[in-house]
């Protein structure tokens, strides 16, 4: 059984952060974790927004956000479609054991401080050697 | 008879297989966990990821769009 042992990993560089991307990187890993692989999750640039307190579901969409209207209407048909909200998949992540590492480089130029952050979500904070430790042995590693 | 049962119908990518995972996850070592859905892309991907758990894939049946899937832990 693959269960205890040591798994394959999934490593993501969430470097957006529009809405529809995050929903791509927590979909991909929470896929990923359900099928057996490890994932870690590192949130740099405009990704790491989505960290702040009460900030993961307020990106915009990536294309015809059109001030708001495009994505309340992607998240009404999100929402006909029974589609899982950010909160809920984040969640997910979390139980199945999924890791969230924090930029700090990333904190340091948009002057983001641990307090600004959903402390609650996050694993861990690092740099570039951080990422590169994870992704050097993973058999996925995207950039979103 | 399943040990444990998951209730996926109307859901959709990816919590069915998520919630399959995390039943497993939580079942003892030879339980059935039987997952019953309808979202149609997760009948052939909780397949997939039971072999690649290296479980054991007891049962799939499909009836009127509902599909139920046994897997012992």
């Amino acid at each position: 059984m693959v269960d205890e042992t040591k798994s394959d990993k999934a490593t993501i560089i969430v470097h957006s952060g529009d809405m529809d991307k995050i929903y791509s990187a927590l979909i991909v890993a929470n896929g990923a974790l359900s099928m057996g692989m490890e994932a870690s999750l590192y949130f740099t640039f405009w990704g790491l927004q989505r960290l702040q307190k009460g900030g993961l579901e307020k990106g915009p969409l990536s294309k015809m956000h059109f001030m708001g209207l495009g994505k309340s209407m992607i998240k009404s048909r999100m929402k006909k479609a029974n589609v899982a909200s950010l909160e809920h998949l984040f969640k997910d992540f979390k139980e199945l054991g999924g890791k969230v590492i924090a930029c700090e480089m990333t904190m340091e130029i948009m002057g983001v401080s641990k307090d600004d952050l959903d402390q609650d979500l996050i694993d861990e904070y690092g740099a570039v050697g951080t990422y590169i430790h994870e992704a050097r042995d993973a058999k996925i590693t995207l950039f979103i | 008879m399943a040990d444990v049962k998951i209730d996926v119908k109307g859901e959709t990518c990816p919590v069915p297989l998520v919630e399959m995972r995390k039943a497993l996850r939580k079942a003892a070592p030879g339980e059935i966990v039987e997952v019953e859905g309808t979202h149609p892309a997760s009948k052939k991907e909780i397949p997939m990821a039971v072999e690649a758990l290296g479980l054991e894939l007891v049962e799939v049946e499909e009836k009127d769009g509902v599909w139920k899937i046994r897997i012992r832990k």
